[in-house]
């Protein structure tokens, strides 16, 4: 069964099983990319997720165009679509290609010498020019089509890659009950021993035994087996971030099917087996489309059948490529030479090499590279051990596979806060003193030799399963045929002098770059990454940071700990944010708070705004009425005769017991021990830095009991800062606080007819002005419905708020909004309750107060109990600043035209226009449209406001300033006549 | 220093780039003795040194940095510019780094890239607008550009944004500072590190001061270092997340907290991202790198620490919403995610003058937006230390304000409210 | 995301806890007694140390106690945590015994505690 697919609009065929490198291999197609900097041709360098050069955009229609994904990990389906990108017109002709020729002049950092004249220069013209240079593939347009989930997960023994040697952790864990998570970025479960083709484990061919210990795994309920699952990042307490690939296999999947699944695993115990990355070697026109790994062509040519080549040279310094010969020699392609750099070449892999007829010369490296948009020649020579060049020879290829030794993946263990150690005999970091509760396996931590990674994993697994809490038996050691061991050794070091010898291939930095960056003074290999980009490509240096490193240490002359190694940071491979973002999003995003009259206003046509997380009705507006008539209708109602409110988002406390009236006299600026059960009180509270920092009224429903209420948007950090002082300062007070704001619906009725509303409706008592005062609370009930009925205003008319249990609001709400509308009356929304209160002169925290406002500021000194030894931030009002000449103060403005609105935030001047320099005097906080008053209104901030009363000053306005007198904040029934009807 | 420009370039580049030489000198270790020791080798620390030499006249200067020059939040942050702060201390203060940012690459002869591009702050609610015009106006009036645009006018400038109503935060308008933008960091440490070492300032790195001492009198006389002692009557502490530990050794405790700043990047990606847009109530900063990758500023744990390394959540919260408002990116990937310390002060506004230990100065509490300031910062802190007084324009960000209570609480005059 | 020692419910996600800073600051008992100086440090003076952090957590979505937890805000490792109002523990000596492995599983007692 064969797949058709198409890259830059031609269709191939592929096989199941192919990723897009391979099949695209398969069809005799090397050129897949171009490079960031040159846009040099580019094939595929490795056959994983180490792959900087492949990169291509995939687009399964509909907005489903995924940018800079590496062809080596994306797998083949029907009907896939691969572009090819950075390149224009095409990827075979690039004119970007241009830049390769300027290479001398674009040195590593050349920006940073250039480009700097005339001032201003930078960002219109040239940063342009470079912008669009710059990037890989194209940003996807429109909307995401796909969603994406996320789930939390905890187990005893999370083992990370499926290669030898985290099969067998995985089984030897599993084995003593302990909860297994094993996971691979893969598509298959085997790792290394998928491209195995001599090794037989237990008597079992390794693709068999790797199918056996999958099926043991399956079997075991404690397991949980996730393939192409990347663990992208390490976090504290052994938290470890994985990205699971659901869909993007699937040729046509189902809607329903997320597309990608972040896990976030809780692990007790961790193995990382993520084996190790083979090291290109460095040498001129090393980058060429054909030259590649040595174990990635090894891997195209046994794993997918896809022969990178027919006639191969290898390259090499140690005994691991002559595997990868011999493998592709079986392949049917012909090796034409093994170029050893090193002077001996003697363990058991080059004599099976030397034994199969393979030309094998030792001291010999690659010179340089032919071709065009492929290798076609290795210019390859004899190199004595002083770098000179004894002999060169011209070998036609069309593949070149290269060896510079092995680089174990540390990414996870360094994350995990372990210590590197460096062993100068391989010449790679291996990890060393663990600071998480991890341990490493095979190739990652220096292990090698088939069955001595076996043992690893297993003795891994086993041991951490114990420390797990598990009883664990001795690991297992398995027999091993036909694995011919491949020594370690350290790399033989690059010649120093070469043309384009690049070391990290997508961000196309080549050694001489390196060298420079030394040579300008760059001397931790921090600096030398940021001033050339090397290692900062997507690849994140997987390839090329040993490489890079070990040319900059050998050019200062120090050992290559001392010029240290870059920091591993998550995530490991690219993670895409949906997946991270997951599930939120709309509604998901941030949680919509609503109150039981909600659906009731939005059946009414109310319009809401967004305060917190709460949606409040902002006004009501009937047939075509814009915001402001509506504010306006509503406003005119409630001062004539009654409106209705939903003011359920208003925050709620209950603070109870016998020292709740001391408590209470700690928390606010009020004296509260002499407020009788059954009045209400204007409760003002500070932070102890001595600023405004929340408000509300206060009802003492008995000597124990008070009902406090907050605003919408400060109920959490009142509640918080109580219990804080509570559990921590005082906790000899004998006092529960108790979050009540869920459980109160509170709507408000207001208005000259408030209690004309409210007679009929209540259960059986007196709520005349003689029985309930302005600021007195009851407890009663509506309607058969449990009350706590308030006389309290924030509009400056007779008002109530009638508290009912959340679930019997809606009840309440229809009974009320019956009576308000047969007595003339209406429902009104937040703008309009504004409205109100301004033109009374009420404040509302956090627009006229903004957390540097004081009470003396505000005009609301008088709250504070004088007698009172403290209170919170009580301290902090005799700080010098605090009562200083100068301050803003509360006032209100009026314009000489009374239908002008000033702008809120608009800034006030003595004046106008203001010449330069001009300081602020305050600024507009509340300014409201003609609505009762016959004229507008607004407050502000302003410095030495109540001296000023009387002044005209300047406000500013688009274009230009307006004079207005500055007033008293109380626009309305200063005797408060109304409000005690 | 030899002299950057285009036809040095092309000169080098016809003779193998033989000619270039070290950006700075790094000597192994500290003299004896300087006029004056800048403790932290990052932006603010070379540029303050840079400027006592340059402005001053001070040259025997040493910047003593522990790890490698800006590596700190130097190299860690988004690079934001801007100066449309609403208090006329911080505004002045900002304005001053941003004239100072339209010159820098020819002051200092590196291309520092800074790129005025626009920095765009958005408004999701009623309260938020209020906010914004606020800043807006007292901007206007203090000098600095910051004009306000409706939803469409905001689209028109930023072409990514949507404007979808059904949106969890709804975009409402938005403030725009043509003349902010993004500047190249590390560039910024380097150029003031190469201009500094030209007028003969010594930058010492794997140099971590060990002590501050102090004469009988009280004042300071000298620093160790794990390079040995120096000898100097002038300190100026510019340590950033550390300058808590850094003034411990001077017995000053400070109002700091150290908190992790985590920041991400994308993969590279053609030009799809024009400015640089901010969204306070949602969390989300984001702006494109000339190299292509979306650069997204996240928050800070919510615990202080100095270990570099937060929690994942503080990640995929900060991508929540960046997803939210470009729902076009949700197919775009993470490429590298990073952490950096910062200290962050009562009122979110920086300390940048003297401490009650003479001699001693400290440059800190620039919180998560310390990168825009740094020309600015240098500057005056230079004028501080060399007239044992400040410059009119940090006068007001003294560490006493903490006793008056003369505070500049930018956060909290754009508090919550109702 | 940290595993936080709540004392009463044993080790929870750090997105239940709310972090409250520096602790063993106790408000003056008579702040009217304080200079300006003396009431700032109060105010706004931390200690900030990169070491062992006595600090302040709130378990707001568990048993909504506040408690006090010892932490090395250079490994982020918690060392212990103990209700408010008790003496601080003595810190660990040195931060190379932080990095033992065997202080992870004391941390995991706490659980049970």
């Amino acid at each position: 069964m064969s797949i058709r697919f198409s890259f830059d609009g031609r269709t191939y065929q592929g096989e199941p099983g192919d990723t897009l490198a391979s099949a695209l291999l398969a069809n005799g197609v090397r050129l897949m990319g171009r490079s960031f900097k040159y846009h040099r041709p580019r094939g595929p360098l490795a056959a994983g997720s180490e792959e900087p050069n492949a990169l291509v955009e995939v687009d399964r229609g509909g907005g489903a165009r995924t940018p800079n994904l590496r062809a080596t990990q994306v797998e083949l389906y029907d009907g896939l679509v691969a572009r090819s990108q950075n390149r224009f017109p095409s990827l075979g002709f690039d004119v970007g290609a241009v830049n390769d020729a300027a290479a001398p002049v674009l040195s590593a950092g050349f920006y940073y010498k250039t480009f700097m004249a005339p001032e201003g220069a930078w960002a219109k013209l040239y940063e342009p020019l470079i912008r669009r240079a710059a990037g890989l593939g194209r940003a996807p347009e429109v909307a995401d089509p796909d969603h994406y989930a996320s789930r939390y997960a905890h187990c005893d023994v999370l083992v990370i890659g499926s290669g030898p040697a985290g099969l067998a952790a995985a089984v030897g864990a599993s084995q003593t009950g302990a909860r297994v998570i094993l996971c691979d970025e893969q598509p298959r479960f085997g790792g290394s021993l998928l491209s195995d083709r001599n090794a037989r484990i237990d008597g079992m061919a390794a693709a068999d035994w790797v199918a056996a210990q999958v099926g043991t795994l399956a079997a075991r309920p404690d397991v949980t087996l996730l393939t192409r699952t990347t663990a992208f990042g390490w976090y504290p307490d052994n938290m470890i971030g994985l990205a699971q690939r659901l869909t993007d296999h699937l040729p046509d999947p189902d809607p329903a099917l997320p597309r990608e699944r972040l896990w976030q695993v809780r692990a007790k115990q961790v193995v990382i087996a993520a084996g190790a990355i083979e090291r290109p070697l460095v040498f001129s026109g090393n980058d060429r489309p054909g030259v590649m790994l040595a174990d990635a062509a090894r891997t195209y040519a046994v794993c997918y059948r896809a022969a990178p080549g027919r006639r191969a040279v290898i390259a090499t310094t140690s005994d691991t490529a002559y595997r990868a010969a011999l493998d592709l020699q079986a392949s049917c392609v012909e090796v034409a030479l093994i170029a050893d750099a090193r002077q001996v070449a003697d363990g058991p892999l080059p004599a099976a090499a030397r034994a199969a007829g393979i030309r094998v010369e030792t001291g010999m490296q690659v010179l340089a590279t032919r071709g065009r948009r492929g290798i076609r020649v290795a210019i390859v020579g004899h190199v004595d051990a002083d770098g000179r060049v004894r002999s060169r020879e011209w070998v036609r290829c069309s593949l070149l596979g290269m060896s510079g030794g092995w680089t174990p993946s540390l990414h996870l263990f360094s994350q995990s806060r372990g210590k590197l150690r460096y062993d100068a005999t391989t010449e790679t970091f291996l990890p060393g003193e663990s600071a998480a509760a991890e341990r490493s396996a095979g190739a990652c931590r220096g292990v090698h030799g088939l069955e001595d990674v076996l043992l690893d994993g297993a003795m891994a697994g086993s041991a951490a399963a114990h420390d797990a809490g598990f009883d664990a038996p001795g690991p297992v050691r398995r027999r091993v045929e036909g694995a011919m061991a491949a020594r370690w050794t350290a790399p033989v070091p690059s010649r120093r002098k070469q043309r384009r010898a690049f070391v990290d291939f997508q961000n196309d930095v080549t050694s001489k770059d390196l060298l420079l960056a030394t040579q300008e003074g760059f001397h931790s290999i921090e600096h030398v990454k940021r001033y050339t980009t090397t290692g900062m490509a997507t690849d994140q240096g997987k390839t090329s940071n040993m490489n890079a490193l070990s040319i900059v240490a050998a050019e200062l002359g120090r050992p290559v700990p001392a010029v240290g190694l870059t920091t591993f940071r998550p995530p490991y491979t690219p993670v895409t944010f949906g997946t991270l973002a997951a599930y939120s999003r709309g509604v998901l995003f941030d949680p919509v708070r609503t109150t039981p009259v909600h659906g009731w206003a939005a059946a009414h046509g109310a319009v809401f705004e967004d305060i917190g997380l709460w949606k409040r009705a902002r006004y009501f507006p009937r047939g075509s009425e814009g915001m402001h008539g509506a504010v306006a209708r509503e406003c005119r109602t409630v001062r004539a005769a009654v409106g209705l409110f939903d003011a359920s988002t208003l925050g709620k406390i209950e603070v109870v017991g016998p020292d709740a009236a001391e408590f209470m006299n700690r928390m606010y600026v009020n004296p509260w021990t002499k407020l009788a059960p059954g009045r209400c009180r204007y409760g003002l509270m500070l932070g102890e830095n001595g600023f405004l920092l929340d408000d509300g009224v206060a009802g003492r429903l008995a000597p124990d009991r008070f009902h406090v209420t907050t605003t919408t948007g400060g109920a959490p950090r009142v509640l918080a800062l109580m219990e804080d002082f509570l559990q921590t300062e005082w906790p000899d007070l004998r006092v529960w606080l108790t979050s009540v704001t869920e459980q109160w619906a509170v709507l408000a009725v207001q208005g000259p007819r408030a209690r004309d509303v409210l007679t009929p409706l209540v259960d059986g008592f007196d709520i005349s002005a003689a029985a309930m005062p302005h600021m007195s609370v009851a407890v009663g009930s509506i309607g058969g419905v449990p009350m706590r009925l308030f006389r309290v205003s924030f509009t400056g008319e007779l008002g109530f708020e009638v508290n009912v249990p959340a679930g019997h609001a809606m009840a309440v709400w229809e009974a009320l909004h019956a009576r308000v509308e047969a007595l003339g009356g209406c429902t009104y929304g937040t703008e309009a309750m504004h409205v109100l209160r301004a033109e009374k002169g009420y404040i509302i925290v956090g627009q006229e107060s903004d957390g540097t406002a004081t009470l003396g500021d505000l005009g609301l000194e008088w709250a504070i109990g004088k007698a009172k030894r403290d209170f919170v931030g009580k301290r902090s009002l005799n700080r010098p600043d605090m009562t200083a000449a100068g301050r803003r103060q509360l006032v209100g403005l009026l314009t000489a035209d009374p239908g002008y609105v000033l702008d809120e935030g608009a800034q006030l001047t003595a004046h106008a226009p203001p010449p330069p320099g001009t300081r602020s005097l305050g600024h507009v906080t509340s300014s409201y449209g003609e609505a009762t008053l016959g004229h507008s209104i607004a407050l502000a901030m302003l410095a030495d406001g109540r001296a000023r009363r009387g002044e005209t000053l300047y406000v500013q306005r688009a274009g230009g300033m307006v004079p207005v007198r500055v007033v008293d904040p109380v626009f309305l029934d200063p005797e408060g006549v109304r409000l005690n009807a | 220093m030899k002299h950057f420009s285009a036809a040095r370039l092309a000169r080098e580049a016809l003779r193998g780039q033989s000619g270039w030489t070290e950006h700075w000198r790094s000597p192994d270790r500290p003299a004896h003795a300087y006029d004056a020791v800048i403790v932290g080798g990052g932006g603010h620390g070379l540029a303050t040194a840079y400027y006592l030499a340059k402005q001053h006249g001070i040259r025997r200067v040493a910047v003593l940095e522990k790890g490698w020059l800006g590596g700190g939040n130097t190299g860690r942050n988004t690079t934001i510019i801007r100066s449309n702060y609403l208090m006329e201390e911080s505004a002045a203060l900002y304005n001053h780094a941003v004239k100072l940012w339209e010159g820098l690459s020819r002051e200092l002869n590196y291309n520092v890239m800074f790129s005025p591009r626009g920095v765009m702050m958005l408004a999701h609610t009623v309260h938020d607008v209020q906010v914004g015009k606020r800043h807006v106006y007292a901007n206007q009036l203090a000098g600095v550009d910051n004009d306000w645009l409706s939803p469409d006018q905001a689209q028109e400038y930023c072409p990514p944004l949507s404007l979808d109503a059904g949106m969890r935060y709804p975009v409402l308008g938005a403030a725009l500072q043509r003349r902010g933008g993004t500047a190249r960091h590390d560039a910024v440490a380097w150029g003031y590190a190469r201009a500094a070492s030209a007028l003969g300032v010594d930058i010492v790195q794997n140099c971590e001061v060990t002590g501050i001492r102090r004469d009988a009198g009280g004042a300071v006389c000298g620093v160790d270092t794990t390079r040995g002692a120096v000898a100097t009557r002038r300190v100026g502490v510019v340590a950033a997340g550390h300058t808590s530990v850094v003034m411990a050794q001077a017995g000053v405790r400070m109002p700091l907290e150290s908190y992790p700043l985590q920041a991400l990047v994308s993969e590279p990606v053609k030009p799809c991202f024009p400015c640089v847009v901010m969204s306070n109530t949602i969390h989300a900063y984001i702006s494109q790198s000339d190299k292509g990758e979306l650069v997204i500023g996240a928050g800070t744990d919510a615990y202080t620490s100095y270990s570099q390394q937060g929690g994942l959540h503080i990640a995929t919260h900060t991508l929540d919403a960046i997803c939210e408002l470009f729902p076009q990116f949700r197919r775009m990937r993470m490429l590298r995610n990073w952490g950096g310390i910062v200290d962050v002060t009562p009122d979110r506004s920086p300390i940048i003058g003297k401490t009650p230990v003479p001699g001693l100065y400290v440059n800190c509490g620039w919180g998560t937006g310390g990168f825009k300031a740094t020309p600015g910062s240098g500057h005056v802190f230079a004028h501080t230390m060399a007239h044992d007084a400040p410059h009119p324009i940090n006068a007001p960000f003294a560490l006493d304000r903490f006793r008056t209570g003369q505070l500049i609480d930018e956060a909290a005059a754009a508090a919550v409210a109702h | 995301m940290l595993l936080i020692p709540c004392p009463i419910c044993g080790a929870r996600p750090e997105a239940e806890f709310t972090y409250a800073g520096e602790a063993h600051i106790a408000r003056p008992v008579d702040p009217a007694a304080l200079d300006d100086h003396a009431w700032g440090e109060f105010l706004y003076a931390r200690t900030n140390p990169k070491g062992d952090h006595a600090e302040r957590w709130r378990h707001t979505h568990g048993c909504g106690r506040f408690f006090n937890a010892l932490r090395n805000t250079h490994t982020d490792r918690f060392t212990a945590s103990y209700l408010a109002g008790a003496t601080r523990p003595h810190g660990t000596p040195t931060t190379e015994s932080l990095d033992a492995p065997a202080m992870r599983s004391e941390t995991e007692q706490w659980g049970q505690a």
